[in-house]
């Protein structure tokens, strides 16, 4: 039994003095001040951290590189930072299975670069590598180009350890690539934004790198146009890795296409894509091209709104047609990059009202078409709109599975989809 | 027959139709079992819906008189996942068969859960489509089942599994409430309850739709034959494949029993020898050719006396014949068997490979080797004659030790045939206390009354009205008049 009293003290012993320290201004979270900032040494003093927190009602907001810290609605509560700075080991490579364990608070970047000592990678091209953790990449769901071909985070995980709120560490998936005892609770935390519980480590599935890549560009002169590129493409038997499209205010849409192969194998490719594309104009490429999602966000973001959207490839040509006339109508500029996966990041520029009112517009034409327009990031005047939009008739069951595993509300509450 | 249930049979029978309500015993009796034969509970009656409602209207019956359901597609699952449950009722799903809409655009087909594996391949064929996820069972087996499984099959090393290839579902909750998870876009806002239902054995509610992703056919496939002097050889094989940064298709391995019963069953002119490596590789032309080169230089590299290329659809058909006939072959050498479908690193085959062939030779039983290599899926095939007295017991017992082998090694009690009854007991040697609570709790939100296959899966029920989280003392305790053992 703890001789000390008041939650400060009782965090102190339980993490010890050099990991607890008192939250200053840059570690607000969507403007809501927290008190303490934690840095548990490993995953048995974190899930005991956030079990005192849980029994002394503290709201708790656990933080990896801090990369996507302001992503969703802003917290209703933020009393505690729990970081995962500590928790950044690669606990083991099995190269020859093809798996990483990794703890949560690795950075992207390091795990990458421990892959490829084997030839492999995690085929995963997340925001800020440099900084950003697997457990956020994960609780974010992010993801890039790589997609099309590798399938999303969900598709790559095959084992998880949560910290559940009453101080669990539950494990579930296992090592192997191919399992399927028990219910798969990695996929259920992936995307989860840290509501559930805190991801400590994650096994995934990986793949070798690739021998040899080219890029290859082209542009449309309609997005109608551009949509019949990506169709055929996609329809044809090219074994492409990835297909971006990019587009801004008052230009004409260019599309990337990323292959991987052995010599021989992208010559064939080459000759197979301009075959396919008849008259249209293609190039090769920097692989710098890929870093056109990362750059919607490096330009100075105080006015910016930017959001993930999520449509079918054949209404691509409609949403960048909505995307055109409501930044006419309403002088937005707007930058889009879009994947044939139908996935995108979106960058919305203009004063705040027009933006607010232009966003509404596009989120309801997008979801009328059952797709869906999520805000990551908007201007502080904006941070009453709400992040996620309509989450459809399961909201109920998904409160129903927040109880059961954070019953007193304690994770990042307020953050998710239906005010969870 | 009492009275309540009389009654309750009564108003299943005004849901469905004339046919869509069985209670006679001799009928009842297919519904006893899956492809699990050695497991059977006769069910009160099975339900045959022909649509959404009225599974809708089956279950909020169910919830009323809180009776047991276990919904079944083809029955053809081999752990007895669709085993009926005590006093419970069969919810079978082979009457909601079509495909309700194809969008090759889009890549997406949509379903209701009763339709075919391979008929689901076969509608987008004609376009140079497939239906990855291609079990064994694909040509009677059903999406539904498939989605409760989350079912693999010998390309997933390459494809994925069902779980990569479910979009959206459309699932009957075991109140009776419909919810749509998941959709055609990808990233619906919320948590990926879609992919927790997928592989949940049927233990969260019913898939009434199911939207599927369709993949396009690679411009090429050709299939490789390599003979080893034994599993050891083929294994080394394989690793030095994957560690020339190489992801076949397919790498599958079959040992010599195996091999004898495929070759005695189908004829496909295997070469008889101590390890057989099938190598698939699919993509473009020019690739394939490229890295085949490469898997017929590692074959032989490490000691494959005999190398064959399959080039054209008809030779790797008869290739895939084989491997694909391997369970139901085991009859042409054994009046019985027991298969297992363990996972382990690929790294640990050689040791574990030898420890079933000490095991074997301990027991006296046969032990048959059927091994998706490229993704460590182990089916050892425990071959018996349930004649000889004490020789089933026996071999259930190999069977289960070869699981712990599997889980001592680091790998999984299952690859791809489910827990469902067979391997409830193995759950806790896999996972904690811990694991197996935070599991059951998601499934108290999705079937507080433990009405949908309620007895699958976990050993040892959780009381979903236990209040989650940390304990609070009673005011007994608190008060010091009683103490808590």
């Amino acid at each position: 039994m703890l001789k000390t009293s008041t939650f400060e003290e009782n965090l102190r012993v339980v993490v010890g003095p050099r990991n607890l320290r008192a939250a200053s201004a840059g570690d607000a979270v969507s403007g809501a001040l927290p008190q303490f900032v934690a840095e548990p040494d490993d995953e048995k003093q974190l899930a005991a951290a956030l079990s005192l927190a849980n029994g002394a009602g503290i709201a708790v907001v656990p933080r990896g590189g801090a990369t996507k810290l302001d992503w969703g609605n802003p917290p209703e509560k933020a009393e505690l930072i729990l970081s995962t700075a500590q928790l950044s080991r690669i606990v083991e490579h099995a190269w020859a299975d093809l798996t990483v364990t990794v703890e949560a608070g690795c950075t992207l970047q390091r795990l990458q670069e421990t892959l490829a000592q084997h030839g492999q990678r995690l085929a995963f091209d997340g925001l800020w590598p440099k900084h950003a953790t697997i457990g956020g990449v994960l609780s974010t769901n992010d993801s890039g180009a790589l997609r099309l071909r590798f399938g999303a985070l969900r598709d790559l995980i095959i084992g998880v350890t949560i910290a559940l709120p009453d101080g669990t560490l539950a494990s579930s998936g296992g090592k192997v690539v191919k399992n399927v005892a028990g219910y798969d609770l990695p996929k259920l935390v992936t995307g989860a934004f840290g509501t559930l519980g805190v991801i400590t480590r994650a096994v995934f599935r990986l793949h070798p790198l690739p021998r040899a890549a080219k890029t290859f560009s082209f542009t449309a002169a309609t997005f109608q146009a551009m949509q019949q590129h990506i169709v055929a493409i996609q329809d044809s038997q090219l074994a492409h890795t990835s297909l971006q499209i990019r587009c801004a205010a008052g230009e004409l849409p260019a599309a990337d296409i990323l292959f991987e192969a052995t010599d021989s194998g992208l010559a064939a490719q080459e000759s197979q894509l301009r075959k396919l594309l008849g008259s249209t104009q293609v190039e090769l490429s920097p692989e710098s091209f890929w870093g056109a999602r990362q750059n919607l966000w490096d330009s100075p973001t105080n006015a910016a709104l930017l959001a993930k959207i999520s449509l079918l490839p054949t209404d691509i040509a409609k949403t960048l047609d909505s995307l055109n006339s409501i930044g006419e109508t309403r002088k937005i500029n707007w930058h889009i990059v879009l994947q044939a996966t139908g996935i995108g990041m979106l960058r919305l520029e203009a004063e705040p009202v027009l933006l607010s009112e232009a966003t509404e517009q596009l989120r309801r034409e997008v979801q009328s078409r059952g797709g869906a327009l999520v805000v990551l990031r908007c201007p502080s005047e904006l941070h009453s709109f709400d992040a996620w939009g309509d989450a459809g008739d399961s909201v109920s069951l998904m409160r129903a599975v927040k109880h059961q595993l954070d019953p007193k509300n304690t994770l990042n509450p307020g953050r998710f989809v239906g005010g969870i | 027959m009492n009275l309540m249930e009389k009654r309750f049979l009564d108003e299943l029978r005004t849901v469905v139709d004339g046919r869509g309500l069985i209670s006679s015993t001799e009928d009842l009796h297919t519904y006893e079992c899956d492809g699990l034969t050695n497991f059977r509970v006769m069910p009160q009656a099975v339900l045959l819906p022909s649509n959404t409602e009225q599974v809708q209207a089956i279950v909020r019956l169910c919830h009323r008189e809180r009776v047991p359901f276990v919904a079944r597609g083809s029955g053809t699952g081999l752990s007895g996942g669709a085993l009926p449950v005590e006093n419970g009722i069969v919810i079978s799903l082979a009457r909601m068969n079509r495909i309700l809409e194809v969008d090759l655009p889009n890549a997406r087909v949509i379903v209701e859960p009763g339709v075919i594996n391979l008929d689901v391949t076969g509608r987008v064929q004609p376009h140079q489509y497939f239906y990855a996820p291609d079990p064994s069972s694909q040509s009677v087996c059903s999406i539904g089942g498939n989605v409760a499984e989350n079912s693999g099959g010998a390309h997933c090393l390459k494809y994925g599994f069902t779980t990569t290839h479910v979009l959206g579902l459309e699932v009957v909750l075991p109140d009776g409430s419909l919810v749509h998870l998941g959709g055609k876009s990808l990233d619906l806002p919320g948590y990926d309850l879609m992919g927790v239902f997928v592989g949940s054995e049927g233990t969260l509610g019913i898939a009434t739709k199911v939207t599927l992703r369709i993949v396009k056919r690679p411009e090429c496939i050709r299939t490789l034959l390599a003979a080893f002097p034994g599993t050891n050889e083929a294994g080394a094989a394989v690793s030095d494949i994957i560690a020339a940064g190489m992801l076949p298709a397919a790498i599958e391995m079959m040992d010599n029993l195996a091999i004898q019963a495929a070759e005695a069953a189908v004829h496909p002119n295997y070469p008889d020898c101590g390890g057989l490596l099938l190598v698939e590789l699919d993509g473009p032309v020019a690739e394939v050719e490229a890295l085949m080169r490469d898997v017929d230089e590692i074959c032989r590299k490490n000691g494959a006396w005999e190398v064959r290329l399959a080039q054209t659809d008809t030779e790797r058909m008869l290739v895939w014949k084989g491997r694909k006939a391997a369970f139901a072959a085991m009859g042409r050498i054994s009046p019985n068997y027991i298969v297992q479908d363990g996972v382990i690193p690929r790294t640990a085959l050689p040791q574990v490979m030898s420890e079933i062939a000490r095991l074997s030779e301990e027991t006296g039983l046969r032990v048959a080797n059927v091994f998706h290599a490229g993704d460590g899926n182990l089916h050892p095939l425990v071959l018996y004659d349930r004649r000889i007295a004490g020789q089933e017991q026996a071999a259930e017992s190999l069977s289960y030790r070869i699981l712990e082998l599997c889980l001592e090694a680091g790998g999984s009690i299952t690859g791809e045939h489910g827990v469902g009854e067979e391997k409830k007991r193995m759950m806790p040697k896999m996972f904690s206390e811990p694991d197996l609570d935070t599991m059951q709790r998601v499934r108290c939100a999705f079937d507080p009354l433990q009405l949908s296959n309620p007895t699958k899966v976990f050993p040892t029920p959780r009381l979903c009205g236990e209040k989650p989280g940390e304990y609070v003392a009673h005011p007994l305790e608190t008060s010091g008049i009683a103490e808590r053992y």
